[in-house]
């Protein structure tokens, strides 16, 4: 059982730290950080006890949304889902979020855990706790001052893959993520969740980042496997699912924007499915899914649309090229004013190399109109390289962030943003407006 | 400076889909675009393994990959090794990063013990080991004053007696940790751990690299040695920036 001390400390640590940073986000995984230290084997007893066991989600992109999505959707269903739900993606962020959730008799009351965890955090998490099921979305360069290499990310999410006991959702798209699913080694069922041929060239793989513009995709020479869910159109908000057993084609109109969330959704949908078959939970109904789907919003900092001092203020975190690229080629630059703020924190990574490997010239109509952060003049000197015009270079967020707001106009205001700088103008808009906190 | 030829300068940019891991293809873009602007015509060339070796190249560039790209590239390298060695030799500028500037050497010898031949262009090898070194890195060059990057690698590489180092760590690790060179410079050509990449904060290295293209294509064509980088026509705007962000790297922890 777990030391009511402990949890009553972790609990006390964790109101310090909600006090002191006012702003929403701020401090989440320290609580966590002690009670790891104090009692390493603290979420294995409390997720061990669980009923459905625990969904892991990891990759390098749409980690935090997807995990929303999955816990919405089985929600719908009238399950109770315990989620990390502050992109806090290190075993200490889970454990935060512990801390909120048990009592100090370290009860949960939930019948699922839907977790998500950074690559390296996920080997060490199977390595404790064996998930039931593993949702694996894409391995794209990132943080290379932290893990070195691709390669090795793709190794740390073959370990999750085969530390799974129920069912591995992997992307059917993503090379290196088919490469080690297709090995003969899990010991879990494999489902997949894929793109439409056509709208496979819209999503960029690792090794294709260096290629100017959209990149070719040779027809497909090989047969591919069948995928459980596949996203086939998605215009703007609306989106078209083929599932399996379900005829036709099923539509929705996401609240969640951006192509690359349109393909979160799916691979939401496809582990909710495995989900409820899996747990024998009776067939899924597809459709009731589809319409939990639709109300699914994004996450903190992932596109969140906020009014300030009167202008609608959307957050995109982007921590890596892939990422960055998916992202500005699901946004229209046209009707917006842009910013963007590069940070070079532990959290952004120290290495600004990975601007090179993102293109920009999709902003050369508009321009940008603030660049900010730490590194903002390496991120003027990138776009300047790009051809995009740049309206002012402010390192500093706050000063930054006024002057964007105060332009004389009424565009909606669009701001891409590393994670430090994400939480960083996030606490700055909270001291102007009520923002909804996250736990 | 008056052009003698119509004809583009051509980069020649090795192995783009295996060594790419580090924002190399920024080196290529900030060549191209800072020859563009001066109205210099310029092409860039893709070499890939076993395809053919571009007829004329008048400045060549590669970067880091990771450990498997790497492999496919030692295997194809002695196919044009000759050709590359020849090129360098005869002042051909060149600017290879990490892995490349690895295999440029003369070995190199992985953790696991494996001993990997090198084209020798330079007079150097590396050792792999188990401690990466990551992180910003700052050195001294006597030719482009403080050039600044950041360096992510496992290889120590060591210089031959002769070999002049591209510059001296003032910050960072460099080539191997200890004895404070970073990189090598031979004939036009240089070796080097930094990427960031490498050219868009450091415009003078840039620059000199397309001043020796240009001369030594102008002293093929029989127009009297060619004149250096002062020819060049400023770029002020895209320098500002670089200078602006050259500083802020200055400051930021390691």
């Amino acid at each position: 059982m777990a030391n009511p001390f402990i949890i009553a400390l972790g609990k006390g640590i964790r109101a310090l730290a909600r006090l002191r940073g006012s702003g929403a986000g701020g401090g989440s995984a320290l609580p966590g950080l002690v009670v790891e230290r104090l009692s390493p084997q603290f979420a294995t007893r409390i997720l061990e006890r669980l009923p459905h066991g625990v969904v892991l989600v990891s990759g390098t992109n749409g980690k935090t949304t997807t995990t929303k999505a999955v816990a919405e959707l089985l929600a719908s269903q009238g399950m109770r889902v315990f989620t990390n739900n502050t992109g806090s993606n290190f075993m200490r962020g889970v454990i935060s979020a512990l801390l909120a959730r048990v009592t100090l008799l370290g009860r949960l009351d939930a019948d699922i855990a839907v977790l998500e965890l950074d690559e390296a955090h996920a080997v060490r998490f199977v390595q404790a706790i064996r998930p039931r099921y593993a949702l694996l979305l894409n391995v794209m360069r990132d943080q290379l001052d932290r893990y070195g290499e691709i390669d090795r990310t793709a190794q740390f999410l073959a370990t999750v893959a085969e530390g799974t006991e129920g069912c591995v959702v992997a992307n059917r798209e993503d090379r290196r993520i088919a490469a080690l699913c297709s090995r003969g080694s899990l010991r879990a069922s494999l489902r997949w969740f894929g793109l439409a041929p056509d709208l496979r060239a819209r999503f960029p793989q690792d090794d294709d980042l260096w290629v100017e513009g959209r990149h070719e995709v040779p027809a497909s020479a090989e047969a591919q496997p069948d995928a459980d869910v596949v996203l086939c159109e998605a215009e703007g908000s609306r989106v078209a699912l083929l599932v399996a057993g379900e005829e036709g084609r099923l539509h929705a109109d996401l609240a969640l924007k951006g192509l690359y969330n349109a393909y979160n959704a799916a691979a939401a949908l496809a582990v909710a499915r495995a989900v409820i078959e899996g747990e024998g939970l009776g067939p899924p109904c597809t459709r009731e899914l589809m319409r939990a789907l639709q109300e699914v919003r994004s996450a903190f900092g992932r596109g969140e649309a906020v009014c300030v001092d009167g202008h609608s203020v959307e957050l995109l975190l982007v921590k890596n090229p892939g990422g960055f690229r998916l992202a500005l080629d699901s946004f229209d630059a046209a009707g917006h004013l842009t910013m963007i703020a590069i940070n070079d924190n532990t959290a952004d990574g120290h290495d600004m190399s990975w601007l090179y490997d993102v293109s920009f010239v999709g902003l050369r109509a508009t321009g940008v109109a603030m660049v900010s952060g730490v590194r903002g003049f390496d991120m003027a000197l990138r776009l300047a390289y790009d051809g995009v015009p740049v309206e002012a270079v402010e390192c500093g967020l706050r000063s930054a962030l006024d002057a964007f707001l105060a332009l004389p106009s009424e565009l909606p205001r669009r701001i891409y943003c590393t994670y430090t700088a994400m939480l960083e103008l996030r606490r700055l808009m909270a001291g102007k407006t009520p923002i909804e906190k996250v736990s | 400076m008056a052009l003698s030829t119509a004809e583009p300068l051509v980069i020649c940019h090795l192995y783009p889909l295996e060594m790419n891991i580090y924002g190399d293809h920024g080196n290529v873009q900030v060549l191209v675009r800072r020859c563009e602007l001066r109205g210099i015509p310029v092409r860039v060339e893709a070499y890939h393994p076993r395809a053919a070796f571009p007829a004329r190249v008048d400045l060549l560039v590669g970067g880091g990959g990771q450990d498997s790209g790497q492999v496919r590239v030692k295997d194809d390298l002695p196919r044009v090794a000759g050709q590359l060695r020849e090129l360098v030799a005869s002042g051909v500028p060149a600017l290879v990063v990490c892995g490349t500037y690895q295999l440029f050497g003369k070995r190199f010898i992985t953790v696991a013990g494996e001993d990997i031949e090198g084209i020798g262009v330079f007079d150097l090898h590396t050792v792999g080991g188990a401690e990466r070194m990551i992180g910003n890195i700052a050195i001294e060059t006597s030719k482009f004053g403080t050039v600044i990057g950041y360096e992510n690698h496992s290889g120590a590489t060591l210089l031959g007696v002769g070999a002049q180092p591209f510059g001296t760590v003032t910050s960072g690790m460099g080539n191997n940790g200890d004895d404070g060179t970073e990189g090598v410079f031979s004939h036009n050509a240089i070796g080097t751990y930094l990427h960031g990449p490498l050219l868009p904060k450091n415009p003078r290295v840039a620059d000199f690299l397309i001043a020796a293209a240009l001369a030594r294509r102008s002293n093929a064509l029989g127009d009297g040695p060619g004149e250096l980088a002062q020819e060049l026509a400023p770029l002020d705007e895209l320098d500002a920036l670089a200078e602006r962000a050259r500083a802020v790297a200055l400051t930021r922890p390691r």
